[in-house]
């Protein structure tokens, strides 16, 4: 049995449900205890969310970034570093990764950020509710075409990944479900559709045109009548395909990576009895995910489940900006070297390859990915005037002259608890032993020193692990 | 010294829309189809009588004049599931009824440098790594931003540099009982280190008088043309472009893709040119499926049957394989049925410019073409 007050355990909560946290913050969740944290966790109202007024001081470019690159991202970016609800933006990101919306298409980022401001209000809320707010949702509708589904011309985009993407996976509907589902959706369009040129950006909003609704006889997964979008939306969540699909996008993302989405219909869940018990709490809380998180983050699957995983670009970055600090008060100029760094990574938040959102796992790393992960971390490490990498150096330094071994071992300790295989802390102490004993007679050296085995240490396999 | 043969591979993601890039414009089937989402005849570039090329295009039309562009008619494969994901991978991978994990081009890239010798002999422009260049075991250099900054460790330097990149190199070698993902790790963190060594002399080593347009396709294809030129050895360069994924306004944005393409392939060549160096190259352009044969009103759904295109010095130019039928008893689910397995598209490929035998590569014996000279 875990101890609760484990601080290994407590961070590898925090990288998991939320994007990981300072030193100093961990050592006080650790003092209250796994469950209580949990439970904050899945009640963030009592925390604060990022005051993005701070935000627009310095960057008031970001509330309405309009079609380009950066100001969406950085927009972002300061809610990821900065919000005290960890899991509730963990969540908006998982959302984000399953209703993968790109700007390369909708080229407005002022609705994509409407739309993750929706995942962050309804992602840890009911599934139902969630699916009928994305079929609203106006980035969503433009992306997959639904304003030009017409009564009398049928768009099955929406109606597609619905079905393929969003709820069941392939292999439980048939292209006439695929038809009809899209004919239930017909009229479901956005308004303020003035033209861009020469009048600019205006937001845009859900409007149902009823006279261009199919209101005729569909068939739908066995059921019969005159369907309008909610009633699909209410059979699909009925669906056991349904509890499956979102219980193992909710596994693959918070636990272990399974493999990729189209394997499903091949490859079984590798841990069924843990999937069972997360359907189980999606269907007897009628759709609740909060109800599904408690199941998962309170599994044996999961708190064994430490350093398995790939962090993501996002998960990497946010993490390491997080444990360094320094990018959570704005400054002018706030966000413009961090908020693209996870698309150099391979991860253009906001703008998915498709709708079938990142290859994950894995598939994160290849050779340039891995550099452009290394090179990022080790130049925020590395900077000894970031207060995470001060507090670090502070306690490294309150220990007194340190052996090369115990500087090594208090550095891991310090950046994670981090776990490494021996070999790879042979070559941190080699690293170490270079420079001998760590004393403190030459203050700047010393610092040096420190920072420079931080760098080495997230160059290591290991830190690109969850 | 024979030159050995280079093959680049220009991925048009998204499901490029065969209809309006090869235009069947006498066919009166064509205007029937598309009331909405049709280019103008007199905009069309005719080929003959039968076909012509989307207007923006026109950069690429010298090549097709020149007998150096071959277009394949049809290409595709049965039952296409019409999902992105599912279908680039089934044109990655070769293997249309499972999901596969090794890209055909990571196995070629495996018989072209078994020994792991030149770990820039595939390299891969994209964000990310491409399912086709990827093979457990084969290195593939993989530039995700521009080829000037790419290096490990920029922020350490002096005489701790190399020691720090001794540890780093030590570190990611142990593999014993790891597991596959931290194998996987350890090999890519040394051939990466290793591919940036070699490929950062490239751009310093490059000087032309063409300019290439701003695009991000562009700009890839300089990246492509920096390394070619520096002859690293690479045999293989992969990079894409897109998202081709017009189901709205798909006139303007189509246009605004393929001028992107025309013009960034056309400054390709013509730099190679300059250096004498395009006569051992072949470009070819694919995308994971065309689309349906009648549009929504506004752009079109995702189909079937695409056309694909190979350029160069080696290409036998002209038209292959056939325009599928588009009377409506010929479609499936409305869509064009293709007449030429993509397979064989990559055998001819594999076999008559790679000079590799293709039947392992992509799982089977497929009919070849002949729009490579021999």
């Amino acid at each position: 049995m875990a101890d609760s007050h484990d601080i290994g355990l407590i961070a590898h909560l925090m990288r998991r449900a939320g994007f990981g946290a300072s030193r100093e913050e961990l050592e006080m969740r650790a003092a209250k205890g796994y469950n209580a944290t949990l439970e904050e966790l899945l009640h963030p109202e009592e925390n604060e969310a990022a005051d993005q007024n701070v935000l627009l001081r310095y960057q008031p470019a970001s509330l309405l970034p309009g079609g380009q690159p950066p100001m969406g991202n950085v927009n972002w970016m300061f809610h990821l570093v900065n919000t005290k609800r960890h899991l509730e933006e963990k969540m908006t990101l998982f959302w984000h990764h399953v209703f993968a919306t790109g700007n390369s298409k909708v080229d407005n980022y002022d609705q994509l950020l409407e739309q993750i401001e929706m995942f962050r209000d309804k992602g840890m809320g009911n599934y139902r509710e969630l699916l009928v707010a994305l079929a609203k949702n106006p980035a969503m509708i433009y992306w997959l075409d639904n304003q030009e589904n017409h009564k009398r011309a049928v768009n099955e985009n929406w109606g597609r990944e619905l079905l393929e993407l969003f709820s069941m996976g392939q292999g439980n509907y048939t292209e006439k479900d695929v038809r009809e589902a899209s004919r239930a959706f017909t009229g479901w369009g956005i308004a303020a559709k003035i033209p861009r040129l020469p009048y600019g950006r205006f937001p845009w909003e859900f409007e149902y045109n009823a006279e261009d609704h199919d209101e005729t006889e569909k068939e739908f997964l066995g059921h019969t009548g005159n369907f309008n979008g909610e009633d699909i939306i209410d059979i699909v969540v009925q669906q056991p395909a349904c509890a499956t699909f979102i219980c193992r996008h909710l596994y693959s993302f918070f636990v272990a990576d399974e493999p990729q989405v189209p394997s499903w219909k091949i490859t079984p869940p590798q841990d069924p009895q843990l999937m069972a018990a997360m359907t189980r709490s999606f269907r007897e809380s009628s759709f609740e995910m909060r109800a599904v998180l408690r199941t998962l983050f309170t599994s044996d699957s999961f708190k064994n489940a430490r350093f398995n995983k790939i962090k993501s670009p996002a998960e990497l970055v946010v993490s390491t900006l997080r444990m360094v600090g320094g990018a959570d008060i704005p400054f002018p100029h706030y966000g413009e070297e961090i908020a693209m760094q996870p698309t150099y990574m391979g991860q253009d938040l906001l703008n998915p390859p498709s709708v079938e959102g990142w290859h994950t796992g894995k598939e994160w790393i290849n050779s340039g990915s891995l550099m452009s992960r290394i090179n990022f971390t080790a130049q925020m490490v590395g900077d000894a005037s970031k207060p995470g990498v001060r507090f670090i150096i502070n306690r490294v330094k309150a220990r007194g002259t340190l052996q090369p071994e115990q500087f090594v071992d208090t550095a891991l300790d310090l950046m994670g608890p981090l776990e490494v295989d021996e070999a790879t802390r042979q070559e941190l102490l080699i690293h170490a032993q270079e420079g001998g004993d760590l004393t403190w007679e030459n203050n700047a050296v010393s610092e040096q020193r420190v920072a420079q085995l931080l760098q080495l240490i997230v160059a290591t396999r290991e830190y690109q692990f969850n | 010294m024979a030159k050995d043969p280079v093959l680049v591979v220009l991925q048009l993601s998204g499901g490029n829309d065969y209809m309006n890039t090869v235009i069947p414009y006498s066919n009166s089937l064509y205007w029937e189809n598309r009331p909405v989402v049709n280019i103008a005849e007199d905009k069309v570039i005719p080929l003959d009588d039968k076909v012509g090329f989307n207007p923006s295009m026109a950069p690429l039309k010298k090549y097709y004049d020149e007998g150096k562009m071959a277009l394949i008619h049809g290409v595709g494969y049965a039952d296409s599931p019409r999902s992105h994901f599912r279908s680039m991978d089934i044109w990655h991978t070769c293997e249309p009824n499972i999901v596969g994990t090794e890209g055909w081009l990571g196995r070629a890239l495996r018989e072209f440098d078994p020994n792991k010798e030149n770990v820039v002999t595939g390299v891969s422009f994209g964000p990310s790594m491409f399912r086709a260049m990827s093979l457990p075991g084969v290195p593939v250099a993989c530039v995700s931003g521009s080829l000037e900054t790419y290096g490990m460790l920029p922020g350490i330097q002096g005489d701790q540099r190399l020691k720090v990149l001794e540890r780093f190199k030590n570190a990611y070698a142990s593999s014993v009982g790891l597991g596959p993902v931290m194998d996987y790790l350890g090999t890519t963190g040394i051939d990466s280190l290793a591919g940036a060594d070699i490929l950062k002399v490239a751009p310093s080593k490059y000087s032309s008088t063409v300019t290439y347009p701003a695009s991000k396709v562009a700009q890839k294809l300089k990246g492509v043309a920096q390394v070619h030129l520096a002859d690293l050895g690479t045999r293989i360069f992969y990079l894409d472009h897109g998202s081709f994924d017009t189901h709205a306004s798909q006139l303007g944005e189509h246009a605004k893709l393929w001028q992107e393409v025309s013009q960034g392939v056309d400054a390709f060549f013509s730099d190679l040119r300059e250096h004498n160096a395009a006569d051992n190259v072949l470009l070819v352009m694919f995308t994971e499926f065309g689309r349906r044969v009648h549009d929504n009103g506004s752009g079109t759904d995702h189909g079937a049957g695409g056309v694909a295109f190979a350029i160069g010095d080696a290409v036998k130019g002209g038209q292959y394989s056939e325009f599928p039928s588009m009377k409506l008893q010929d479609l499936s689910q409305g869509d064009l049925v293709p007449n030429h397995d993509f397979r064989g598209f990559y055998t001819t490929i594999l076999e008559d410019w790679l000079k590799l035998d293709a039947k392992p590569l992509v799982n089977g014996s497929f009919e070849k073409l002949s729009f490579v000279r021999n």
